[in-house]
């Protein structure tokens, strides 16, 4: 019998973008809710994004199935730790567990590329971006996934983020205005849909600031 | 003397028929501060009486959260009921990862029964010596068990374990018909009352009592202790007021009696308390 | 026929593939599942073909079977690998019922568990070849959902396998709605049969069709549908094709 199918792969990549701007008293953290493989869209509402802690949300795109085993992964390390430290866990712990619980998939990585964003321990706004294994830096905004060439550049352009070469080191946050960032992230994913077939459908906008977690949405290209 | 032939190990019988081991760590239940339990239809409310050491030390956390819809409260040895509780903490992270809903309160619980039961039937181990008011809610309505060393458990309208909570089960036997229909705040009342009972006549404040509710729209949470004394204020319940002090006294006396084991009654085996 | 691939490095990190024990293409495989909800439940298509290659091998292969009380299972794929997980399932649901103390395994949990065993299967690189569709109601609540062998998973209103992700959906997509009565969501089930029918070569006519309520769930007598290949262009297939036998 001959051989129809293509060698297995383990893995997929089920497309998305990824969003996060930090500002001085905010987080904004937005992706697109489509879920494709190959030229077939299987979902046009799938969440990208996960909260993760009451100052800490995750938006992840990839492999789908390595996204949520990820994110139930987490999910139930932080249990664990409510539990031993009767605490929610701050951003930047989040962000050091998710770099190693990555890097300890080095060898069979998951196959995600996230950014997290939140609030820190003074509640200011702050925004880790990742490789799928695990490299993370702290950041004042970050785009990852399918639109991210087109979106990063764009990010950049608007934001003029002071050089990480500077000495002494300045402070990465956005100087814009909550509803600025937000309206900022809405352009850029409306321009990364006309694009990238991967991104569309739906932009999910989460917010943070000291009110708590805000959630938005606003309808993308469905084409 | 008198010298107790059949209690040296767990897994030794006595000719009547009992397990001394088992016996003695249900006794290590009866001897460490009271933990109260009660339930309506639609909420559980666990109590504890907090009971320092020493005048230097602070008192042991009795009351655990296990999940969202899964609480403790313990009585005996402590260090036993941490173990108990991680140990259920885990099996709640372990079911929700497999099927993304909460694991029933009843299954939870005969698998911890299942975990007691082994320490009754090896002889390198020892039963644990802890009681547990287990709490929790599920697709079936609110529960309240009771779980012991021997690895019996029962299911409960409302329950008092350790010391004197014989008193605690006096008050709670003459009102729990009307536990099934009381809202969220008179069972806690009921759970302070029934706490009340077990200070023999010391004054009951929220310094010395904890007080956890799970229910309906409500995750498992222990209440801060402002809430408990505000709670303590508009009831009025301040203790003192009771006479009966023979009763618990009574009771105590039977506690001493079985301590003494097999040399007294030659009755059924009291696993089942 | 050959089993062992070509290409493979000596020091291959998980030895030469001839003597291993892993599913590296399936053998009889079933094709597309489609599926869904409608005004009291979920409705669930699937014809009952059993492809060995291109070879029509099995023509009486039911690939959807009821799970416990709230749930239907649809499957393409591996026909051996759909039995097997219907093995783990029966077992799963026995001790649920074991426990006989009124809480049962929905179809949520049911899907979960299946995408835990599908991931984990893909994580020892040896994959349950299969497309799984899951289907229920519970308590009011309906839910559709699916798994691929790799363990992507995600739930919607209307979902397909296979062939049916090119073919069905797009009409699901233009005709589906909240209140589909009964007999509009076979008819579109129907709609889009009957183009897979069509267009996908290893899809055979003769289905069945299963509902799933709160009432319960029937699953269909074999059935087929009706055709039209009367059209002229199908007459004489090869008519000026010149040179062509």
């Amino acid at each position: 019998m001959p051989k129809e199918q293509a060698n297995w792969s383990p893995y997929d990549n089920n497309g998305g973008s990824c969003v996060a701007v930090a500002g001085a008293d905010y987080c904004v953290i937005a992706a697109d809710t489509r879920m494709s493989t190959g030229y077939n869209i299987l979902t046009r509402d799938y969440s990208k994004i996960c909260k993760l802690a009451d100052k800490c949300v995750m938006a992840s795109s990839g492999f789908q199935a390595d996204v949520k085993a990820l994110q139930k992964h987490l999910a139930a390390r932080h249990l664990i730790y409510q539990h031993q430290h009767n605490k929610q866990m701050s951003c930047p712990a989040m962000a050091q567990l998710l770099s190693n619980t990555l890097y300890y998939k080095r060898f069979f990585p998951y196959y995600s590329f996230n950014v997290l964003g939140g609030l820190d321990n003074e509640g200011k706004g702050c925004v880790f971006t990742y490789d799928a294994v695990g490299s993370y830096e702290k950041v004042g905004y970050s785009s990852q996934g399918s639109g991210s060439t087109l979106i990063m550049p764009f990010l950049d352009n608007q934001l003029k983020s002071p050089s990480p070469l500077l000495l002494p080191a300045q402070d990465a946050v956005t100087p814009l205005a909550e509803a600025e960032a937000i309206d900022l992230v809405k352009t850029v994913f409306a321009s990364a849909s006309e694009r990238d077939i991967y991104t569309g459908d739906k932009l999910e906008i989460v917010v943070i600031n000291a009110d708590g977690i805000r959630r938005e949405y606003m309808d993308l290209r469905k084409d | 003397m008198f010298r107790n032939q059949y209690d040296t190990d767990v897994t030794t019988w006595s000719p009547a028929g009992r397990l001394f081991q088992v016996e003695y760590a249900m006794e290590a239940v009866k001897q460490g501060s009271a933990a109260i339990g009660l339930r309506s239809k639609t909420h559980v409310v666990l109590g504890c009486v907090n009971k320092a050491n020493s005048e230097l030390s602070s008192h042991q956390k009795k009351i655990f959260k296990v999940d969202d819809h899964i609480g403790v409260a313990i009585a005996g040895l402590t260090a036993d009921g941490r173990v108990l509780s991680r140990y259920m903490r885990n099996e709640c992270i372990n079911y929700n990862f497999t099927y993304e809903s909460p694991l029933p309160v009843g299954r939870l619980v005969v698998q911890l029964a299942d975990k007691a039961q082994v320490c009754t039937q090896r002889s390198w181990k020892r039963p644990y010596g802890v009681g547990l008011l287990v709490a929790g809610l599920d697709e079936s309505g609110a529960h309240l068990y009771y779980n012991c060393p021997s690895g019996n458990y029962f299911e409960y309208q409302a329950f008092a374990i350790g010391s004197r909570s014989q008193a605690a089960k006096t008050y709670l036997e003459r009102r729990f018909e009307n536990f099934a229909d009381s809202s969220r705040d008179d069972l806690v009342k009921d759970a302070l009352m029934a706490i009340r009972e077990t200070l023999q006549g010391e004054t009951l404040k929220s310094s010395i009592c904890t007080v956890a509710v799970v229910g309906v729209g409500e995750p498992f949470h222990i209440l801060d202790q402002e809430t408990v004394q505000q709670m303590i204020n508009a009831f009025e319940i301040v203790g003192e007021q009771e006479g009966p002090a023979a009763e618990p006294d009574a009771a105590a006396g039977q506690e001493a009696a079985a301590e003494q084991g097999g040399s007294t009654d030659e009755g059924v085996a009291p696993m089942d308390i | 026929m050959q089993f062992t691939a070509s290409k493979q490095p000596e020091n291959c990190l998980l030895g030469p593939e001839s003597d291993s024990q892993r599913t590296l293409y399936p053998y009889v495989t079933g094709t597309s599942v489609v599926a869904l909800k409608y005004k009291d439940g979920i409705l669930m298509a699937a014809d009952m073909g059993g492809s060995y290659g291109s070879t029509l091998r099995y023509k009486s292969v039911e690939r959807m079977k009821p799970i416990g009380k709230h749930s239907l299972l649809g499957a393409s794929g591996e026909i051996s690998d759909f039995q097997e997980i219907l093995k783990y399932l029966d077992e799963l649901i026995l001790y649920d019922n074991m426990w006989d103390d009124g809480n049962s395994l929905g179809p949520k949990e049911v899907h979960n568990y299946l995408t835990r065993v599908m991931y984990n299967r893909r994580n020892k690189f040896n994959p349950l070849w299969n497309s799984l569709v899951l289907g229920g109601v519970k308590k009011g609540e309906k839910y559709l959902g699916t798994v691929s062998m790799i363990g992507v998973n995600f739930e919607d209103n209307h979902v397909a396998t296979g062939f049916g992700n090119h073919l069905a959906r797009p009409i699901l997509r233009q005709e589906w709605h909240e209140n589909l009565s009964f007999e509009d969501g076979v008819k579109l089930l129907e709609k889009c049969m009957r183009v897979l029918l069509y267009r996908d070569r290893s899809a055979i006519n003769k289905l069945q069709i299963a509902k799933i309520t709160e009432e319960g769930m029937t699953i269909s007598q074999p059935y087929s549908l009706k055709t039209y290949w009367e059209f002229s262009a199908f007459e004489n297939p090869t008519q000026g094709a010149v040179g062509s036998w």
